[in-house]
């Protein structure tokens, strides 16, 4: 049995009166790439910040490697304005801020490029190592931990060899052409050493050939770190190509789930989603 | 019930020897919460649409008493006056056009410090041309004649404050609710990019707020300084920065809320003096701001936003 | 295994520290030279004391993007808590006039005061910080600046006279004569923020000033972070303020003001916020224009019997408050944008020289 690698549990956000994720539960085993999609406004980038730590959820779970890692359950204001399913277990709550998941294992990318921009493509990537290093903030501005800071470095600098940054790794991250700016933000999260990694709309603003590049990168990527992904896009020649499995949502909710084959023949899911052209 | 009987009476008289021993206190809290709350205005139209605060207003405020000063002594005061008013809102308009449009596209850190630039050099032009002497506020007749209130002595200006400021919050809320201006200041408070897509012309609806801010400054101005009758350049900087609490207090943005914080700043600052604490008055603002931004940074009347990730 | 690490270091900063073992030769020879009350020295003590303070709050704006008014309410600690733990106990009862000698009956040695200083700031920093980080940009202004007035009505309150002395000032402890020291002490202490600036730490902290979001992402704890920026800042402002009140021989809150703190910050501006050379230079020209330079200004100057309008007290002030707007709207990178003048720089440079004069020789 493949471990399970992400599970989360009726995980619900509510904002105000806006129910933006409502009981999603889906599994990510071990070796997969899992894509999540659905028409703007599904509520997916909502569901990657519940998983991040970046929002609260309503309501809900997430489990990392068959540990709790997120659980909320409605409280204070949200008692009254919850507008989901009465029955409410009344579990712990665990709410860590985003830097504990990322130390857990999981890294995420964004949906708008978010790279450090005065920061140069290498420093970009030796930022990622800073969680990990056995540092304090005496050792390391006496430079007492330079064994670590070396090894950090080399590191990083294999990574962007690697993914072919090397000749970059100087110049502001802000001046690399598109295409790069998205492989070094997939590098930077690469350089956290995750377990899972969530994509979000990694293929957004790229053309077809751009697009193809992407889907051998992510694949190449998965078999060479030792990862998993979980992916959100809209490029459904990205999705259909490289996913093992597909959850869709549409309104905050799952409405379909299965390999690229089964989805694509979804009704619900036709109807909501792929009638719609693709607008690349 | 003879107990509640006895009790009531009791509470009832503290609070009548509270406010005795306290009216003056009270009457100039009052009064200067209605001064406050003219500024205060002025600090949140402008955040609530640039998002910036405006460090200079305080010192706008303190031209605008300054101005008074020297014209009263050249020209009769029905002349004066009304000259005031048009320098104060014509300073306004020319730190805008020079100061912050500029700056509308820079980070906004860059325009808050262009702000403080201004304040900078604003005290520093009225340091020189005063050469620093405190200058004394003419007397404007009639609201600064003394009236007695119960057991206390006053001017009447603390009277009119509270109406004036009244009439003047109430003819505001009208214009932005029920003219087209104030319903381009309303669009451009909640989304600035988009109402400018839609055509509003932005720069008319700036330049139009700081008006408006400078006015209300103005006349603020003309009602403090017959009360605190002496004008240094530093006179605008605590006024100032005690009306932009008053702003986050009730919400920034909201003007109802501006006016009811200032009226809450002012009145208990004059109590801690009263009871003593004078050292205290001002850092009792600041204490208020700490615990509002703490507890509820929106403000009482203010709206949450969330940030899209 | 020590030593080839020491000989290797240097070795590769050797132009560093000729420049550095340059500087305070020269200064050394400048003070034999020159009187002692020379405008000169006023420029370079109060210019070394200055480049501190800009540079611990360069580190708190400008590489962290924490924009916090607070700096003038950390130097009053600084200097006060300097002060209080310095004035030796015989001139105690003339100080505290008023509060029987203050309770402190004790003076600890300059060293440590100066320490101390820091530690205290950094101790309220801490404090403070815990509920003020949290805060929006502007917020964090607002809330800084007001907790400095707070700080500044704290000190001046009469119950805390035996230890503040009240509304009066205090006097009487130890300062300094050469300009050695402040420069001697300025410099190791902005040598201890570069060095934090370049390490790992340091780089965080550029993560949170350009995203918090994607720092976040990457690991970094926000709160621990800010935390440690803002405390390491104020301690070195606290530094900078035991710095101030020795070089002024007298401190009093009421000189703390928001105003100060303004200063600082057009320093910061001037010089580049995000660059350490840019603040340090940019405070030398700032106090050499303010106290020096610029005076003429302030003086009524009459050409025959023809008296030069505009020049009187207090148009040197309005005229740099120009200066400043100029800086700000037009040249907002100011003198050094990002960059910074190391030693590399200034030995390609000269080197980029010499290659171009070869050049035209051969031709």
């Amino acid at each position: 049995m493949t471990e399970n690698i992400l599970h989360t549990e009726k995980l619900t956000m509510q904002f105000g009166g806006v129910m933006a994720v409502y009981n999603l539960t889906i599994d990510v085993y071990k070796g997969e790439i899992v894509a999540l999609i659905g028409p703007n406004g599904a509520g997916k980038t909502t569901a990657f910040n519940c998983i991040t730590g970046v929002y609260e959820p309503t309501n809900g779970s997430v489990s990392f490697c068959g540990k709790t890692i997120v659980s909320n359950h409605p409280q204070g204001r949200m008692k009254k304005l919850y507008a989901g399913d009465r029955d409410i277990t009344r579990s712990k709550v665990i709410s860590p801020t985003p830097d504990k998941i990322t130390k857990l294992g999981i890294a995420r990318t964004f949906q708008n490029i978010r790279l450090f921009k005065s920061l140069t493509v290498f420093e970009n990537v030796l930022v990622a190592k800073h969680m990990r290093a056995k540092q304090n903030i005496f050792s390391a501005t006496f430079r007492l931990n330079w064994p670590e800071e070396k090894r950090a470095r080399e590191e990083c600098l294999e990574l962007l060899e690697e993914q072919g940054l090397l000749q970059y790794k100087d110049e502001l991250a802000s001046s690399l052409p598109y295409g790069l700016q998205r492989r070094l933000e997939i590098s930077r999260a690469l350089a956290t050493k995750p377990k899972l990694l969530l994509l979000d709309e990694p293929a957004a603003g790229m053309n077809p050939q751009e697009t193809q590049e992407l889907a051998e990168f992510i694949v190449r990527i998965k078999d060479k770190y030792d990862l998993t992904i979980l992916l959100i896009e809209h490029h459904m020649d990205l999705v259909m190509k490289i996913s093992d499995r597909i959850y869709v949502m549409d309104f905050g909710k799952l409405i379909a789930h299965g390999t690229p084959a089964e989805v694509q023949q979804n009704q619900r899911v036709i109807d909501a989603y792929l009638g719609v052209a693709d607008d690349a | 019930m003879l107990f509640i009987d006895v009790f009531l009476s009791e509470a009832v008289r503290s609070v009548k020897n509270f406010i005795d021993t306290n009216l003056p206190y009270i009457l100039a809290g009052i009064s200067v919460g209605g001064q406050y709350a003219l500024i205060a205005i002025g600090y949140t139209m402008v955040y609530g649409i640039l998002r910036l605060i405006n460090f200079a207003h305080g010192d706008i405020f303190m031209f605008a008493g300054f101005a008074m000063v020297y014209l009263a002594a050249w020209a009769p005061l029905y002349v004066a006056i009304p000259l005031v008013l048009i320098i104060t809102v014509l300073l306004g308009f020319i730190v805008e056009r020079v100061a912050y449009k500029p700056l509308r596209s820079a980070p906004r850190m860059s325009v808050m410090i262009s702000a403080i630039g201004v304040s900078y050099l604003l005290q520093n032009l009225a340091w020189y041309l005063t050469s620093g002497l405190a200058r004394q506020y003419p007397v404007i007749p009639w609201i600064s004649n003394s009236v007695d209130i119960g057991s206390a002595t006053t001017k009447i200006v603390t009277l009119i404050t509270p109406v004036l400021t009244f009439v003047l919050v109430v003819a505001l809320v009208m214009l932005i609710k029920h003219t087209k201006i104030g319903m381009a200041m309303r669009a451009l408070a909640k989304d600035f990019e988009t109402s400018q897509l839609m055509g509003i012309r932005i720069n008319t609806v700036i330049s139009i707020t700081f008006i408006i801010g400078s006015f209300l400054a103005a006349i603020g101005s003309l009602l403090y300084f017959t009360n605190y009758t002496s004008v240094t350049p530093i006179s605008g900087a605590m006024p100032g920065l005690k009306a932009f609490v008053a702003a986050v207090f009730g919400g920034i943005g909201s003007i109802p809320g501006a006016v009811i914080g200032a009226f809450i700043i002012g009145i208990c600052e004059n109590i801690i003096k009263g009871l003593g604490w004078t050292t205290f008055s001002d850092a009792f603002t600041f204490a208020l701001l700490i615990i509002i931004l703490i507890a509820r940074p929106t403000g009482l009347f203010g709206e949450k936003s969330t940030d899209k990730v | 295994m020590a030593d080839k690490k020491v000989h290797s270091f240097i070795v590769k900063n050797r132009v560093t520290i000729i420049m550095v073992v340059l500087l305070f030769a020269a200064l050394f020879i400048l003070e034999k030279i020159l009187p002692p009350s020379s405008m000169f020295f006023v420029v370079l003590k109060k210019g070394a004391i200055y480049a501190l303070v800009a540079v611990s709050m360069n580190l708190l704006n400008g590489f962290t993007g924490l924009f916090s008014l607070g700096q003038a309410g950390f130097m009053l600690i600084g200097a006060y808590t300097y002060a209080i733990f310095t004035i030796p106990p015989e001139a105690r009862d003339t100080v505290y006039q008023y509060f029987d000698g203050g309770i402190i009956k004790f003076a600890l040695p300059v060293p440590v005061a100066m320490i101390l200083a820091g530690l205290a700031a950094a101790f309220f920093a801490f404090l403070i910080g815990l509920p003020v980080l949290r805060l929006k940009s502007d917020y964090l202004a607002i809330a800084t600046l007001g907790f400095a007035e707070i700080i500044r009505a704290i000190f001046q309150w009469d119950k805390l006279g035996p230890i503040t002395n009240g509304s009066n000032l205090l006097r009487k402890f130890p300062g300094f004569t050469s300009v050695l020291f402040p420069f001697a002490v300025s410099g190791i202490c902005i040598t201890l923020i570069v060095l934090l600036i370049n390490s790992s730490y340091g780089r965080a902290f550029k993560a949170i000033r350009d995203d918090e979001i994607a720092a976040e992402a990457m690991g970094i704890n926000l709160a621990k972070h800010k935390q440690l920026a803002f405390t390491i800042s104020s301690f070195f402002a606290g530094v900078g303020g035991a710095l101030l009140a020795m070089y002024q021989t007298t401190v009093q809150a009421s000189a703390f003001t928001s105003a100060m703190t303004y200063e600082i910050l057009l320093i910061v501006v001037i010089g580049g916020i995000g660059s350490v050379t840019g603040s340090i230079l940019s405070s030398f020209l700032f106090i050499a224009c303010s106290e020096w330079w610029l005076r003429f200004l302030d003086n009524e100057t009459y050409i025959g019997s023809f008296r030069v309008p505009l020049l009187s007290s207090g148009f040197r002030k309005v005229v740099f408050s120009i200066i400043i707007m100029v800086v700000v709207l037009f040249y907002r990178q100011g003198i050094m944008g990002t960059k910074e003048l190391s030693a590399d720089a200034i030995t390609r440079f000269f080197r980029k020289l010499r290659g171009k004069t070869k050049e035209e020789a051969a031709k």
